[in-house]
């Protein structure tokens, strides 16, 4: 049987001012207007959060499971990249 | 009748609206048309059993005779309930239930708007605490009513046919009575008769954008002021009200 429910659109929700949106799921909805309200019911009804994104899932690029390897794993190897190997001056508070 | 009186009536009648209402809407719960609206109109149904929840236990509260809201909602009969008609009638399709709650949104705005400018400091935070729930509402249903109107050809017919079925019910909501006049001197009351053309001009603006037209010979419905109403409202108290009158001294 033919999804009669629309597309899929990601939802990010913005706990509060000044912090990043976090995806948080998705769903289904016609267009735009239907998407952001869909969200705020679907997504925002226990307060948790104070702004809304949704973007069409379709609009994503996403890397696939295949590329994990090449992608990711060289830098396995690579602790020199974490800065892992400074003394912390003392009296330095916010690290 | 004294001013408390009037009070307690004009407030069982704001309850029972929402009572109603929201008892209809949860029909609804977990048979709408998908998941995302399912939980949207459920949304909407708890929003106004909440404003039927404080309006009820200031109706008891009004009332002083040591009936609960819970007595208000369940022990009474359908010829002691005062919710209009609009607000009793049957869900039927989808575009229908979008239909009356559009109607009934665009109205509880004007009023709560109102209401929330009333003398009386309960019934003013209450409104003023619904009008940004109903805010949304209106948002949501006229968005509704406009993919109804202007989407397939059945989705218009369906629509359509909504709006047919339902006008005959909207003048009631503007009637005033002697409660009405009473309490209007009193700044508590809302000024109804004041409130339809503006209300018509809206709802007008909503429907012509959906293309959809007013019937035009329409015979006006009355009788819940005097808690006179159509069949329905006895099936739908049968079931809201079967389970505490079957064990009335149950608890949660």
């Amino acid at each position: 049987m033919k999804d009669s429910q629309g597309p899929l659109w990601e939802v990010f929700v913005q706990k509060k001012a000044g912090q990043p949106f976090v995806h948080c799921g998705s769903l289904h909805a016609y267009d735009k207007e239907m998407a952001i309200e869909n969200a705020r019911d679907l997504y925002t009804r226990r307060s948790e959060g104070s702004a809304l994104w949704v973007v069409p899932a379709a609009a994503i690029v996403a890397s696939s499971p295949e590329d994990a390897g090449s992608f990711f794993e060289p830098s396995n190897d690579k602790v020199y990249r974490h800065p892992t190997f400074y003394q912390i001056p003392e009296g330095v508070k916010y690290i | 009748m004294t001013k408390q009186e009037a009070l307690f009536k004009y407030t069982l009648r704001l309850s029972d609206n929402s009572l109603i209402l929201a008892q209809r809407l949860s029909e609804w719960t977990s048979k709408g048309p998908f998941l995302e609206e399912d939980l949207a109109l459920t949304n909407i149904a708890l929003d106004i059993l909440g404003q039927a929840n404080s309006l009820l236990e200031y109706a008891a509260k009004t009332e002083g005779k040591g009936r609960t809201s819970d007595e208000l909602a369940f022990f009474r009969n359908e010829r002691e309930f005062y919710n209009t008609l609009l607000v009793e009638q049957p869900n039927g399709d989808y575009a229908q239930t979008i239909l009356r709650q559009c109607l009934i949104d665009n109205f509880d705005l004007l009023f709560y708007t109102e209401l929330a400018k009333s003398k009386d400091e309960t019934l003013a935070a209450i409104a003023a605490k619904s009008i940004k729930e109903i805010t949304y509402h209106v948002r949501h249903t006229s968005s509704w009513v406009d993919r109804f109107g202007n989407g397939t050809e059945e989705s218009h017919t369906r629509i359509q046919n909504a709006l047919n079925e339902l006008w005959r019910f909207t003048d009631e909501l503007f009637e005033m009575n002697d409660v009405d006049a009473l309490l209007l001197k009193e700044n508590v009351a809302v000024d109804l008769a004041a409130l339809k053309p503006i209300w018509k001009k809206q709802v007008e603006a909503t429907l012509e954008k959906a293309n959809l037209k007013l019937p035009e010979t329409v015979f006006m419905q009355t009788g819940s002021r005097n808690a006179k109403h159509t069949e329905h409202l006895g099936y739908i108290l049968a079931e809201m009200q079967y389970l505490p009158r079957m064990h009335p001294t149950a608890k949660w």
